[in-house]
């Protein structure tokens, strides 16, 4: 396998980071501070992240394509608004998630935002999807990083001035350094943030210019508790071919306008809507100090298996570890008694809502 | 003076008389990252040599620890249970695991000197 370098390979090295191989790509799985300090910095400043490893598919032309895409996507394109961004899903015929997924509506187009294990197979699948009548670009020209945390809108706003006006889930053209960056308030942090599309020359730059604004890069390692106590799915982990979104309890992204429609694996979930789901993912606490990691084998108090552990950490700002995990439906109502089993003994849990840390974003609140 | 030995497994072993105190070296600490949970072995337990004898667990993983020498554990640190972040801290001073009543002190003898275990640590993460 060729083993891919992102425009920030060199000041990742620079900033102390380790790297391992993640979708492809040489990525950062910490930096010098390690994965609690960056965490909680991004949770009380900002954090840098490189997410250029993901893929950005441009799809424009022709008249039909809100219809077609449609066809694809459960979202309600229609409804759009030029700049607004919407998560959803690519699914099989089953229902399935083959990856979940931001769109946004561009002015000529949309641009689809894809995991990186997933976008070589997400572009052939969606372009065979529409018959190849219009126009997709899987830009590899592009670098894409996130900048998160409540302090993310003054060191974003110093380097690019006006984007503290965008609202969550919308995005606009803005200019750096006389080119044209796109800009989403978006994130997968549980923290207010952004997510800057910009090309591989300027990346570098750019990046050095939010570190001399005091914030710091953060690895995948932080990204990942980040994003469990932020309650969000991590596809492989959480979401995957065999798993719909109502029972990744991701209902709430299929808009009540779509349930009718035709989409790829509309008839399965409309289905599930009517007639409920077998399994639900559910949030997890432990009630010990004991991390139950992703495949730990999920029981009842008689003893009877009942899931599955999908994601497990120790949640650096609730203090404890977190879990997500799928059960018998059954199982899903918050506050049930599960056990978990962790080398080879049963710890007891609960399951409780999601998501583990909430932010007030006026005092800044955490439920646990 | 006591005798500072280290094992493949990167743990560090102190022998005072009979009493071995067993921790895990710095290098492992660098490798596993910030430690979030630990687990010890029962005090009055009897451990074997190789043998699986706690768990540490980081942000990223879980990794067993093993007893470098057999012997009954007389003491476990409570301290790095409370709070692990201790061992990342001061690994090979206050924050050790735990205490064995040593069973046969020429168990001793396989185990790396400082200098030995610096080049395999060298070595092994290169």
């Amino acid at each position: 396998m060729n083993i891919k370098k992102t425009s920030l390979y060199n000041l990742h090295i620079k900033y102390g980071g380790k790297l391992v191989v993640f979708a492809g790509y040489q990525m950062p799985i910490q930096y010098k501070d390690g994965i609690i300090q960056e965490h909680k910095y991004t949770r009380s400043h900002s954090g840098i992240f490189d997410v250029s490893h993901m893929g950005q598919l441009f799809i424009s032309g022709g008249d039909d394509l809100i219809n077609d895409l449609e066809k694809i996507f459960p979202a309600d394109l229609k409804k759009m608004k030029t700049n607004q961004s919407k998560y959803s899903f690519l699914m099989n015929n089953k229902g399935g998630i083959q990856d979940d997924l931001i769109i946004t509506k561009t002015s000529d187009g949309f641009l689809i935002i894809l995991n990186a294990a997933c976008k070589y197979t997400d572009y052939e699948v969606i372009k065979s999807k529409l018959d190849n009548q219009y126009k997709l670009n899987l830009d590899e020209s592009l670098s894409l990083i996130a900048l998160q945390g409540p302090e993310a809108k003054n060191v974003l706003n110093k380097v690019i001035p006006g984007c503290d006006s965008l609202k969550f889930m919308n995005g606009n053209n803005y200019v750096y350094k006389n080119e044209k960056v796109y800009i989403t308030r978006s994130g997968y942090t549980g923290e207010d943030g952004f997510e800057i599309s910009i090309k591989h020359s300027d990346a570098e730059t750019f990046v050095e210019s939010l570190i001399e604004n005091e914030s710091k890069l953060i690895g995948l390692g932080a990204r990942d508790t980040l994003r469990m106590e932020a309650g969000l799915c991590l596809y492989g982990n959480d979401l995957d071919n065999d798993t719909s979104p109502i029972e990744a309890n991701l209902k709430w992204a299929i808009p009540k306008s779509r349930i009718e429609t035709e989409f790829v694996g509309s008839e399965v979930l409309k289905n599930q809507f009517q007639s409920g789901v077998k399994k639900l993912r559910v949030g997890i606490k432990p009630d010990s100090k004991v991390i139950a990691r992703g495949n730990t084998k999920i029981y009842n108090d008689k003893n009877q298996e009942i899931g599955k552990v999908t994601s497990g950490t120790f949640g650096p700002s609730v203090e404890h570890p977190i879990a997500m995990g799928y059960v018998d439906n059954s199982y899903s109502t918050v506050n049930t008694k599960i056990f978990l089993e962790v080398r080879g003994k049963k710890i007891p849990a609960n399951i409780c809502n999601l998501p583990f840390y909430k932010k007030n974003y006026v005092k800044g609140e955490i439920n646990v | 003076m006591s005798e500072v030995k280290y094992s493949k497994e990167h743990e560090w072993i102190k022998l005072d008389g009979e009493e071995a105190t067993i921790g895990i070296t710095k290098h492992a600490t660098e490798m596993l990252g910030d430690i979030v949970f630990t687990e010890l072995p029962e005090k009055g337990s009897n451990v074997d040599k190789d043998g699986t004898a706690g768990v540490v667990e980081s942000t990223k993983a879980a990794s067993d620890v093993y007893t470098p020498v057999s012997g009954e554990v007389i003491d476990t640190n409570q301290m790095i249970i409370d709070d692990p972040s201790k061992i990342n801290e001061d690994p090979e001073e206050s924050a050790w695991f735990f205490k064995l009543k040593i069973k046969d002190k020429t168990e001793m003898d396989s185990l790396m000197n400082k200098e030995e275990y610096e080049k395999f640590a060298k070595e092994t993460s290169a």
